[in-house]
C-alpha cells in the first residue's frame, strides 16, 4: 500500500519545474506575449530534450512510455510557472488520441513529439460543446467547416481535428484551405483560435474513434487539472510571501488573522485536491473503468477551488496585485481560461452523473 | 502508487470479517448505560481475546500483545464500519487516557487502568475545558492545591461528555499557580465518585441526552492523592498536547459511507412525483460533494501512507480535521434540502426520514466543527505552523 509519489517522480517534478524556472521565468512570459504567438519552440525543443514532450508515447515510437501521473506531474509544474507550451495538445492530448488509433501512419507524428520536432495544435472544443455553428465535417479525405477555441494552432506543425463527431484527423498547419483566426483571450500564456476548414485535403482521417477521443479529453481534463493545481500552488506561494513583507498598522498583515485565515482556506482546499489529482490519474493507466468519472470530478473540482484561490490570492496582495506589474495576474488569467476549456464544471459535472448513471445521457 | 495490501493483510481481512459476522448479533447497542455493563464487557473481551481490540496493548496490560501495524488497524476499523459495528467502543478512555497513560504513566498506573478501561470495566470522562477556558484552553483555573499527600481541588469543567455516567475522570488541573500559564498545570486521574464532586447534565441543541450527554462538572474541596497525577507534576500541558492529538486521530470521518447514504436518499425521495436524482440542480450538488468526498477519500490513503513510512505528511496533515468537519455539515444540508419541509421533522416524528439521521448528522457535524479545536484556531494552526504565519502579537497589558 502506498499512495503517493515514487522517488523518480519527485526526481521528475523537481527537474522539470528547476528547468522552468531557471528558462521561463515569468519576465520571459512577460516578453512572450508580446510575440505575434506566445508560444516559442525554443522551450517546446528544450522539454524535448528534458524527455517530457514524448512522456506518454511509447517506447516503440520513441518516447519514454511513462503513465499519466508522470505526465500530470509536468503538467503542473508548467502550470506553476505559467509556461506558454503546447504540453496539453501535443504531449497529452494528441499523444493519447493517436496512441489510441493505433495505426502504423501515427508513428512518424509520435515520434516527432517525442523528439521535439513536431508541435501538434488540437481543434477538439466541438467534442463537447458547439457554439457559433461550430463543427467540422469529412468528406473523402477532406474537412470542411470551423473549430473554435482551438489550443497551439498558430505555430503548430499539425492540427489534430475532431469531425463527425467520432472521427479524428490529422492535417498540415500550411494545408490549402485553413485559415486561422487568433481570438484575443485574457489569457497570455495560451495560444487561442479559431480555424477554419474549407475542403482542406487531410494526412489521415480515422473512423469509429469514440473511445480514443474519450481516452483523450480524460487525459486531457486530468492533466489540465494539474496544471490548475499548479497555478493555485504559485498563487498561494506568492499570497503568503506577500503577507510575511507587507506591513499595515505597524504589522506585516499575516498576523492578522483575516488574512491568515484566507492563506490557510487555500491550502486547505489545494491539498486534498492535489490527492484527488493523483488519484484519478492513477485511475487512467490502473483502473481505467473508474478513470471517466475521476476525469470529470478531479477537473470539476479543481476549476473551483481554483477560481476562489485565484481571486482570494490576488485580493491578499492588495491594490498591487491588481495591477498588470504584479505578476499574479498571469495565473489568476491561466486558471480563468482553464476552466472551460475542455469543459466548464456544470458540464462535468452533469457527465460525471451520466457516468455513473444518475443522469440520462444526452 | 500501489494501491494493493498483498495477501498477508487480504488474509488478515477475510478474518477480521469472518470474526465480525459470527459475532456481531451479540454487540450492546450503547457502552456507557450502566444496565449494559456486562454485556459490554463481554463483548469487548471477545474482541481482545480474538485480537481487534487493544491489539497492541502489551498483554501486561491486559492487552493482546501484537506488534503495532497500521494496516492491520485500518483493516479492522474498515471490516468492523463495513458491517455498521463499532470496534471495542467509542470511549475517552480507551482512545485518549490509555494512549497518554502508555506514553506518560507509571508501571503502577498502567497495570492498575489499562486492562480495565480498554474491557469497559471502569468508564472515563475528560476534564479539560471549563467556562473560561476554551479555545485558550492553557488559561485553565481549576485549581488544586497540595496538602500533605494529596491535592484539593476546586474549580468548575463544561462540555464534559459522559460525566454522568463515567467512573473516573482524567483532567487538567493548576498545581503551580505562580508558574506561567502553561507550566503550571497537572495531568490528574480521579474517581468521579469522590466527596465534593457535583455533575450538571448540560442540554445541547441535539436535545439527545442518550450516549453523547454534556454536561458541567463542579469541584468542591475535592481531596485526591497526589499519586494520581500523570506525568511530571506541572507537564500537565505538554501531556494534554499528547492526549489532544489522539483526539484529531480520531475524528476521522468516514465521508464516503455519508455520501451513499444521501445517494440512497437523493434516489428515494420525491416532490411533486419526481426524483429528487431527476433534478439537475439537486444532482449538480451531489456532484460537488462526491467530488469533495472522494478528495477526502484518497488524501486519506496519502495520510495514511506516510504514517507507512513515517514521514511528517506536513501542512497536508493539519488540514484534515477542519475539511473532513465541514464536508459532513455540507452533506448533511443537502440531504435536508432534499427534504424539503419535511427536512426538519425530527425525534422520531411521523413521516420523519431515516430515522431523523440528517438532522442528527447535521447537529454532531456542527458540534464536531466547534469540538477538538474550533475550525478558527484549526486555520490558525494551519497558517502558523504549516504555513509560517507569524502570530498575532499579544495585546499591550492594561
Amino acid at each position: 500500500m502506498d499512495f503517493g509519489l515514487s522517488e523518480d517522480q519527485r526526481l521528475l517534478e523537481q527537474s522539470v519545474r528547476s528547468f522552468l524556472n531557471q528558462q521561463v521565468p515569468i519576465d520571459r512570459v512577460r516578453e512572450l506575449r508580446e510575440h505575434e504567438c506566445v508560444i516559442d519552440r525554443k522551450i517546446w525543443r528544450a522539454l524535448a530534450e528534458l524527455g517530457v514532450t514524448g512522456i506518454l508515447i511509447a517506447e516503440e515510437h520513441g518516447g519514454s512510455g511513462l503513465n499519466l501521473l508522470d505526465a500530470a506531474l509536468v503538467s503542473e509544474a508548467i502550470g506553476a510557472a505559467s509556461t506558454p507550451t503546447p504540453f496539453l495538445s501535443s504531449a497529452i492530448m494528441t499523444a493519447v488520441g493517436l496512441a489510441e488509433v493505433g495505426r502504423e501512419q501515427t508513428h512518424a507524428w509520435l515520434k516527432g513529439i517525442a523528439t521535439g520536432e513536431i508541435m501538434f495544435g488540437t481543434a477538439i472544443t466541438e467534442a463537447f460543446s458547439k457554439r457559433e455553428g461550430a463543427g467540422v465535417s469529412s468528406a473523402n479525405g477532406t474537412l470542411s467547416g470551423k473549430s473554435m477555441m482551438a489550443s497551439d494552432v498558430c505555430t503548430a506543425d499539425f492540427i489534430l481535428v475532431v469531425c463527425d463527431g467520432d472521427k479524428l484527423a490529422v492535417v498540415r498547419r500550411d494545408a490549402p484551405g485553413i485559415s486561422v483566426t487568433k481570438l484575443v483571450t485574457i489569457d497570455k500564456t495560451r495560444c487561442t483560435t479559431e480555424v477554419q476548414f474549407d475542403n482542406v485535403t487531410c494526412e489521415a482521417v480515422f473512423d469509429g474513434c469514440s473511445q480514443a477521443i474519450d481516452r483523450m479529453l480524460q487525459a486531457g481534463r486530468i492533466a489540465l487539472a494539474a496544471d490548475t493545481l499548479g497555478c493555485c500552488e504559485t498563487m498561494v506561494e506568492m499570497a503568503v510571501e506577500y503577507a510575511k513583507e507587507r506591513k499595515q498598522f505597524n504589522r506585516v498583515i499575516g498576523s492578522f488573522q483575516a488574512v491568515k485565515h484566507m492563506c490557510a482556506e487555500m491550502i486547505a482546499e489545494i491539498e486534498p485536491a492535489r490527492s484527488l489529482m493523483w488519484y484519478a490519474a492513477h485511475s487512467f493507466d490502473a483502473a481505467p473503468d473508474e478513470a471517466p468519472l475521476m476525469a470529470c470530478h478531479s477537473l470539476a473540482h479543481i476549476a473551483e477551488i481554483g477560481r476562489d484561490i485565484a481571486s482570494i490570492a490576488t485580493q491578499v496582495h492588495g491594490g498591487t496585485g491588481w495591477t498588470d506589474e504584479q505578476n499574479v495576474h498571469f495565473w489568476f488569467k491561466r486558471i480563468a481560461n482553464a476552466r472551460h476549456l475542455l469543459g466548464g464544471p456544470e458540464l462535468l459535472r452533469n457527465r460525471a452523473a451520466e457516468v455513473q448513471g444518475l443522469a440520462e445521457a444526452s | 502508487m500501489d494501491l494493493e495490501y498483498g495477501q498477508r493483510y487480504n488474509d488478515f481481512r477475510a478474518q477480521v470479517r469472518a470474526f465480525v459476522e459470527k459475532h456481531k448479533a451479540s454487540r450492546p447497542i450503547t457502552s456507557y448505560d450502566p444496565k449494559l455493563r456486562e454485556k459490554v464487557v463481554k463483548w469487548l473481551s471477545l474482541q481482545i481475546d480474538a485480537g481487534y481490540w487493544a491489539r497492541t496493548i502489551p498483554k501486561e496490560y491486559g492487552g493482546f500483545g501484537a506488534e503495532p501495524d497500521l494496516l492491520e488497524t485500518v483493516i479492522m476499523d474498515e471490516e468492523f464500519n463495513r458491517a455498521g459495528v463499532t470496534r471495542g467502543m467509542m470511549a475517552q478512555g480507551p482512545s485518549m487516557l490509555v494512549p497518554t497513560l502508555l506514553e506518560h504513566g507509571t508501571e503502577e498506573q498502567k497495570r492498575q487502568w489499562i486492562g480495565p478501561t480498554m474491557r469497559g470495566k471502569v468508564m472515563w470522562c475528560q476534564g479539560y475545558s471549563e467556562p473560561g477556558a476554551g479555545s485558550d484552553l492553557a488559561s485553565l483555573q481549576t485549581a488544586a492545591h497540595q496538602d500533605g499527600d494529596d491535592f484539593i481541588i476546586n474549580g468548575q469543567k463544561i462540555w464534559t461528555s459522559s460525566a454522568d455516567k463515567s467512573d473516573m475522570m482524567f483532567a487538567l488541573v493548576r498545581t503551580e499557580p505562580d508558574a506561567a500559564k502553561h507550566s503550571g498545570i497537572s495531568y490528574i486521574i480521579l474517581p468521579m465518585n469522590t466527596p465534593g464532586i457535583e455533575v450538571q447534565p448540560l442540554q445541547t441543541m441535539s436535545g439527545d441526552l442518550g450516549e453523547n450527554s454534556f454536561n458541567q462538572v463542579f469541584f468542591t474541596d475535592v481531596r485526591v492523592p497526589r499519586t494520581n497525577v500523570v506525568g511530571q507534576r506541572g507537564n500537565g500541558w505538554a501531556i494534554a498536547n499528547t492526549t489532544l492529538k489522539h483526539e484529531r486521530n480520531s475524528l476521522n470521518a468516514n465521508a464516503e459511507g455519508t455520501l451513499f447514504r444521501l445517494m440512497k436518499l437523493m434516489r428515494e425521495e420525491t416532490m411533486n412525483g419526481v426524483s429528487a436524482m431527476a433534478s439537475p440542480v439537486f444532482r449538480d450538488r451531489l456532484m460537488r460533494l462526491q467530488a469533495r468526498a472522494l478528495s477526502m477519500k484518497h488524501h486519506g490513503m496519502r495520510m495514511l501512507t506516510c504514517s507507512l513510512k513515517k514521514e511528517s505528511p506536513g501542512i497536508a496533515g493539519l488540514i484534515v480535521k477542519v475539511q473532513n468537519c465541514q464536508l459532513n455539515f455540507d452533506m448533511s444540508a443537502l440531504a435536508i434540502d432534499v427534504m424539503g419541509e419535511l427536512g426538519v421533522l425530527y425525534d422520531h416524528t411521523k413521516y420523519e426520514r431515516d430515522r431523523g439521521y440528517w438532522q442528527i448528522h447535521s447537529i454532531f457535524s456542527l458540534g464536531l466543527i466547534i469540538g477538538g479545536g474550533t475550525a478558527q484556531i484549526q486555520k490558525n494552526i494551519i497558517a502558523e505552523r504549516g504555513l509560517g504565519l507569524p502570530r498575532e502579537p499579544k495585546p499591550a497589558t492594561t
